[in-house]
C-alpha cells in the first residue's frame, strides 16, 4: 500500500492543522459542530471524574494517508483545549507496534493508551482496564456495534469489554469498470464459477486480475482467507481444532490453482504494494485491496490516473459458498492499561474521540481508509456521496476474522504471521505440491500453534 | 662514582600513598583500563547473547514470560521441514555467494593493484555498494527484480527484443535463490576486493622480480607467490565474509521475505518471522542459536585451516 497525496493537498491539510491550532481559546472551548448525518440516541454520557493534573501518553499506528494523522491531531488538540489535559500522541510504524505494546504491557510503564492491532487486547487482557461503561454508552448512542467490533472488543463469548474498537481496515474487490464490462459483466459475480469466467475473460482481453500469494502481510493473507471461506473451508472449527483437512479446502486449492493461470504472472513475488503498483500502471484490472489504490488515483494530479479513478469501482468480495461476503476487517482497538495514573482522563479522551463531532470528520476525511465499528456512522453522507466507497461503509459488518471460526487466540495470529495458509495456496498454484501434500504441511504447521486436533 | 651521581643517590623519595601504590600495581591498572571496554562488551554483547541462548530453552512469547522447557524447541525444529529448508538455503546462499565474492573480488583486487589513472578515485567508487545501507540497495534490487517493472526485463524485452515475456526473477524457488545470491555478491565484492588489495600491496615486488628473472609465467607467479602470501589475510576476510553472509537478514527480508513459500528463508529471516511476527520468541531464539555451531565450524576451518602458516609462527617457510 502506498500513500500518495499530492504535495498541494498536504500543504492544505497542514495549513488546516495549523489553523486548527491557532483557533483562539474562547472559540476552542465551544463545542465543535455535530455532523448532521449521524443518527444519535439521546443517552447521558458516563461521567469520568478526571484526575487533577492529568496528562496522557498515547501510541497508535503510523498513518498511511495524511488525513488520518492530521484529523487525529486536530481532534486531540480540541480535547486538550476543551479539558486542559495535554495529550502526547506517538505514531509508531505498524511492524513495531506489537513489540512495543508487549514491552509496555510487560514493564507496566510507558503509554497510558495503546491503539493496537490484532489479538493484543486478548493477550494482555488482565493488564487492561475494563471498557464496559464506555462500550455500552457508545453502543446505545450510535446504533450498536458491528459484529466484528464486538468480537475483538470482548472476551470470547462474554459481554466483558477489555478494549474499545476504533476502526477497521478491509480489502474488497477493486476493479476497472470498463474492462469488466468488456469481459461481459456489469458487476463482479458472487458465484465462484462466474468469477472464474470473468477472470479468464479479463486475461483474454489483456487486462488480467492479480492477487498476491507471496509473503505480503495484508494482501496475501486476505486473498488466502477469502479463498478458504468462499469455498466453505476454514482453518479451525469453533472448538479451536485445526479443520484444514477437508474436501472444501481441496476445492479451494484447486480453485486458486486454476485462477492463478489467469492472473498476471509474478504475483508470488508481490508484497503489499505489488497490486497497488500494477493497478496504477494499468497492468491489472481486478484485485482485492483497501482504499489506498483508489485514494492515490483520485488525488493524483496526473489526468491519466484520475481517469483511472473514475473507471474504478469497489465491491464486497465474491460470496461464493458463504452466506455473506467473506471479508474480514482487521480492527484497531484502544487498550487502556491498568498502570495508567489517569484512567478517567484516558477514558474521557477515548470517549471524546469516538463522539460524532470528532469521529465524523476523521472518518469522512480518511475517505474510507478506516471503517467504523458503530452502526450510526455508516449513515454518514460521504459514504453515499461517492458510491464507490460503499463496501468500506459496512466493512465491519462481518463475522469473519483471522482464525475463523475458532476462538481468537495467539495461535490465530501466529498462523497468519507465518503465512501458513498463503504458502499452502502458493505451493499448489505454482504446481510445487499436490493439494493433499500441501494440506498436510499446512495442518502440521497450524497444529504447532493450535495443538494437535 | 662522581659527585653528580653521589647527589642523586642521596635523594630520598617521598613515601608512596596507598592510592599511588594501588595505581602502580599492574594487575589493577590492567583491570581498570579494560573495564570500559569489558563493560560495553558485557552489556551489549554478552548479556544479549546469554539472554538469547536462554530464551532458546524456554517457551517465551511476546507478551508472556516463559518457562524452561529444555530442548523442546530444538526437537520440534528438527521435525520442521521449513527449518531444514532454511538451513540448506543458508548453506547454499553462503557457499555460492562467498565463492562469487572471492572470485570476483580477487580478480578486481588484482586489476586494481596495477597503476591505473585515477586509482584513488576508482578505489573509492568501488566501495559504494558496501557503504550504501543494505536496506536501500535491497530495495533497489527489489525494483530490479520486480515482475512487472524490472529494468532488466524492460531492456531485454522492449529494447533488445530478445524475449517476449518479462523475466520472473522471484517467482520460482531457484530463480529467487540465485537472484538473491547475485544481489549479495554485488554488495559484498567491495569488502573482499579492498581487503585483498591491501594484502596484495604488502607483497614485496622484489619477489615478483626474482620470479620473473627465473622465467616464471604469470600464472606461476600467481600460484607460487600471490596466493601463499595472501593466505593470512584471505583467511581473515573469508571468516568475516562467511559470518556476515550466513547471518544475512536485510537483503532477503527486503526482497522476498522468505518467499516464494519459504524457499528463500535464511535462518535469520525465519528466526525473525517466528519470533517477532509470530510472537514465538523461544522458537525464534532457538533458530538463531542453531546458527552458532555452523558459524563456529566455519570460523575454525577458515581461520585455522587457511590462516596458520608455519612462517607466521616464525618457523620458516611453509
Amino acid at each position: 500500500m502506498t500513500s500518495g497525496i499530492s504535495r498541494r493537498d498536504s500543504l492544505i491539510l497542514g495549513g488546516a492543522a495549523l489553523g486548527a491550532a491557532g483557533v483562539p481559546v474562547i472559540g476552542a472551548r465551544a463545542q465543535a459542530p455535530t455532523p448532521p448525518d449521524v443518527p444519535m440516541a439521546d443517552v447521558k454520557p458516563p461521567t469520568f471524574p478526571v484526575e487533577k493534573g492529568a496528562r496522557l501518553h498515547v501510541i497508535r499506528p503510523a498513518k498511511f494517508i495524511d488525513p488520518d494523522q492530521v484529523y487525529w491531531d486536530i481532534n486531540t488538540k480540541r480535547f486538550t483545549d476543551t479539558t486542559g489535559i495535554p495529550v502526547a500522541v506517538n505514531y509508531i510504524s505498524w511492524e513495531d507496534l506489537r513489540p512495543q505494546t508487549a514491552v509496555i504491557a510487560n514493564t507496566g510503564a510507558g503509554a497510558d493508551i495503546v491503539f493496537g492491532w490484532a489479538i493484543d487486547p486478548f493477550l494482555y487482557e488482565t493488564k487492561l482496564v475494563g471498557m464496559n461503561d464506555l462500550a455500552e454508552y457508545l453502543g446505545k448512542k450510535y446504533g450498536g456495534w458491528f459484529d466484528i467490533a464486538k468480537l475483538y472488543g470482548t472476551r470470547w463469548k462474554t459481554n466483558y469489554w477489555h478494549s474499545l474498537p476504533i476502526g477497521g481496515g478491509s480489502g474488497p474487490t477493486v476493479y476497472r469498470i470498463s474492462w469488466v464490462k468488456q469481459a461481459g459483466y456489469d458487476r463482479i459475480p458472487d458465484n465462484l464459477d462466474d468469477f472464474m469466467t470473468l477472470c479468464r475473460k479479463l486475461k483474454q482481453i489483456g487486462h488480467p486480475c492479480g492477487f498476491s500469494i507471496g509473503h505480503a502481510v495484508g494482501d496475501a493473507n486476505g486473498f488466502a482467507e477469502w479463498a478458504l471461506w468462499a469455498n466453505g473451508a476454514q482453518v479451525v472449527d469453533p472448538e479451536g481444532r485445526v479443520a484444514l483437512d477437508s474436501k472444501e479446502t481441496v476445492a479451494a486449492l484447486k480453485y486458486v490453482a486454476e485462477l492463478y493461470k489467469y492472473m498476471i504472472p509474478g504475483t508470488i513475488a508481490w508484497n503489499d504494494s505489488g497490486n497497488n503498483k500494477a493497478y496504477a500502471a494499468g497492468d491489472i484490472g481486478l484485485t482485492f485491496n483497501g482504499v489506498s489504490i483508489y485514494y492515490v488515483l483520485k488525488n493524483s494530479p496526473d489526468p491519466t490516473l484520475q481517469a483511472m479513478a473514475k473507471d474504478t469501482m469497489h465491491q464486497a468480495v465474491p460470496q461464493g459458498l458463504a452466506k455473506r461476503s467473506p471479508m474480514t476487517a482487521g480492527p484497531m482497538n484502544a487498550m487502556l492499561f491498568k498502570h495508567s495514573k489517569y484512567p478517567n482522563a484516558a477514558k474521557e479522551y477515548i470517549r471524546f474521540l469516538m463522539e460524532a463531532p470528532q469521529y465524523g470528520p476523521w472518518l469522512a476525511k480518511c475517505y474510507g481508509y478506516w471503517s467504523e465499528p458503530l452502526k450510526s456512522y455508516a449513515k454518514m453522507k460521504f459514504w453515499t456521496e461517492d458510491p464507490k466507497l460503499a463496501p468500506y461503509a459496512n466493512a465491519m459488518d462481518t463475522i469473519y476474522y483471522d482464525g475463523y471460526a475458532g476462538p481468537i487466540t495467539a495461535a490465530a495470529s501466529a498462523v497468519v504471521a507465518n503465512y501458513t495458509v498463503v504458502d499452502m495456496f502458493a505451493a499448489v498454484a505454482t504446481g510445487n505440491a499436490t493439494p493433499q501434500s500441501a494440506i498436510r504441511t499446512a495442518v502440521r504447521e497450524a497444529e504447532r500453534y493450535y495443538g494437535k486436533a | 662514582m662522581d659527585a653528580a651521581v653521589q647527589t642523586i643517590t642521596t635523594f630520598h623519595p617521598r613515601e608512596d600513598g596507598w592510592l599511588t601504590r594501588l595505581f602502580d600495581w599492574k594487575p589493577f591498572l590492567v583491570a581498570l583500563c579494560m573495564l570500559p571496554t569489558a563493560g560495553l562488551l558485557l552489556v551489549f554483547l554478552t548479556y544479549p547473547l546469554g539472554l538469547g541462548v536462554w530464551l532458546a530453552f524456554t517457551d517465551t512469547t511476546i507478551g508472556q514470560p516463559g518457562h524452561w522447557i529444555g530442548l523442546e524447541n530444538f526437537i520440534s525444529l528438527s521435525n520442521d521441514p521449513v527449518f531444514w529448508m532454511a538451513v540448506t538455503n543458508t548453506i547454499f546462499y553462503t557457499a555460492s555467494a562467498t565463492v562469487g565474492k572471492f572470485a570476483l573480488g580477487l580478480w578486481l583486487a588484482l586489476l586494481l593493484n596495477h597503476h591505473i589513472p585515477f586509482k584513488a578515485f576508482v578505489r573509492a567508487i568501488l566501495l559504494l555498494p558496501w557503504i550504501v545501507p543494505t536496506v536501500l540497495s535491497a530495495i533497489a534490487w527489489w525494483w530490479i527484480y520486480d515482475p512487472q517493472f524490472s529494468i532488466i526485463s524492460y531492456v531485454v524485452v522492449n529494447v533488445l527484443h530478445l524475449k517476449t515475456n518479462y523475466i520472473n526473477f522471484l517467482g520460482t524457488p531457484w530463480h529467487a535463490r540465485w537472484s538473491l545470491v547475485v544481489a549479495n555478491i554485488w554488495r559484498g565484492i567491495p569488502f573482499v576486493a579492498i581487503t585483498l588489495l591491501a594484502g596484495l600491496q604488502t607483497i614485496s615486488p622484489s619477489l615478483y622480480e626474482a620470479a620473473l628473472l627465473d622465467g616464471a609465467s604469470g600464472w606461476q607467479q600467481f600460484r607460487r607467490i600471490t596466493v601463499p602470501m595472501l593466505m593470512p589475510i584471505l583467511a581473515i576476510v573469508l571468516t568475516l565474509s562467511i559470518l556476515f553472509t550466513f547471518s544475512d537478514f536485510q537483503l532477503v527480508y527486503a526482497i522476498t521475505r522468505g518467499g516464494p513459500f519459504n524457499t528463500t528463508h535464511l535462518m535469520a529471516t525465519l528466526a525473525f518471522q517466528r519470533a517477532i511476527d509470530g510472537s514465538e520468541l523461544g522458537e525464534g531464539a532457538a533458530i538463531a542459536v542453531a546458527m552458532i555451531p555452523f558459524l563456529v565450524v566455519a570460523t575454525l576451518v577458515s581461520f585455522f585451516g587457511l590462516g596458520r602458516r608455519k612462517w607466521m609462527q616464525g618457523e620458516g617457510n611453509d
